[in-house]
């Protein structure tokens, strides 16, 4: 099978990125295939700390870049899910240490080895951005349901369309049913209206993340969480399967009665 | 009263969703007008050309924008037209 390279990308900072990546690429690996992660957030790392790898780290992808070790003594393999690796960014070093020639022959590389490499971008659409869509086939734009991160997807979508990277597809997260029901969220087709891209996936919002990130454990190994359900489903749907949307949790009864005479969801 | 029963049977009442969709709206609008000046410049050659088959017009004259306003976002063009085809002409232009 060749190699798939994706970025995922959002232009805002804060809405999920670093922990898309780590689930889709421990769902991956889960499903048996060979994965890289590339953290591309040059001097901010955080996707070592998500996979629970902080301590491992000894050298990172400038070193790679800079030929000061081999692709294969900075690859961390991770400690719970076999075939899973991680191509850490250095914390210290210029945001510019990569250049996108670099970035490009470092994902040239892993792509002989591995069946998915999955690069998680930075914020913003500068250098960080253009090095984290360098070497990439195709992206997955994650945003959650609010004005300005659907602002900045569609920024971003336009920007990845001017860098021929075509096709984008959407991942919507921290979605709230309840609050979607309620009229007071933006729900998955608001969004789709905007952005007129194809969907992925939609994560709800869940405590759950918070937990796993504590924890430096993804989610998508608790098989009872309904984010690690919907993560699992977006696996599938990348390795061409058709998978329903999770249906949006229904309220009951009871709790419609509730919210009426009390004016709140309970 | 209604608002209660609307409640009930989880319809959905116009919550802040609704602010959230019509800003954001207006913000795409003026976001995705603030195109390059190159597409300004391809889109005005397809003009011509199109326009072209209708009527006569002068190229060094044209002028084509955007124009903002708080509440919108229009195409503004000018094109001084030179000459006009007769109309049983451009009944057979295909």
């Amino acid at each position: 099978m060749p190699c798939k390279v994706m970025t995922i990308t959002s232009g805002k900072g804060g809405v999920g990125k670093t922990t898309t990546t780590a689930n889709l690429g421990t769902g991956l690996a889960m499903a048996g295939h060979k994965v890289c992660l590339i953290d591309a957030d040059i001097g901010l790392r955080n996707l070592d700390v998500v996979l629970g790898l902080e301590n491992r780290i000894v050298y990172d992808i400038t070193h790679v870049a800079g030929g000061q070790c081999r692709l294969k003594q900075a690859l961390i393999r991770d400690k719970r899910t076999e075939n899973l690796y991680l191509l850490p960014a250095p914390q210290t070093k210029e945001k510019d240490a990569v250049s996108p020639e670099e970035m490009q022959e470092v994902v040239g590389q892993l792509r002989e080895e591995f069946e998915y490499v999955l690069i998680d971008s930075p914020a913003g659409i500068e250098h960080g951005f253009r090095n984290a869509i360098a070497g990439a086939d195709s992206a997955l734009v994650v945003t959650t349901p609010e004005v300005a991160a659907v602002r900045d997807a569609d920024r971003i979508i336009g920007l990845l369309e001017a860098a021929e990277l075509h096709n984008p597809k959407l991942i919507l997260n921290r979605l709230r049913p309840q609050m979607v029901k309620r009229g007071d969220m933006m729900g998955t087709e608001d969004v789709l209206d905007f952005l007129a891209i194809e969907l992925v996936g939609v994560i709800p919002d869940d405590e759950n993340i918070i937990v796993s990130t504590n924890k430096g454990e993804p989610v998508v190994l608790d098989s009872k969480s309904r984010s690690g359900q919907a993560y699992r489903n977006i696996v599938r749907r990348l390795e061409g399967e058709e998978v329903p949307f999770l249906p949006l949790e229904e309220e009951s009864l009871m709790q419609r009665l509730r919210r009426a005479i009390t004016g709140r969801s309970s | 009263m209604f608002d209660f029963f609307r409640q009930i049977w989880g319809k959905e009442s116009e919550g802040s969703k609704e602010a959230a969709k019509e800003r954001l709206q207006l913000i795409l609008v003026h976001d995705r007008a603030d195109v390059s000046p190159q597409l300004l410049d391809n889109l005005k050659e397809d003009l011509i050309s199109v326009i072209s088959k209708y009527m006569e017009i002068d190229d060094s004259g044209f002028d084509v924008n955007l124009r903002r306003s708080d509440s919108s976002v229009a195409l503004v063009a000018n094109i001084p037209v030179r000459k006009l085809k007769r109309t049983g002409d451009t009944a057979r232009i295909k």
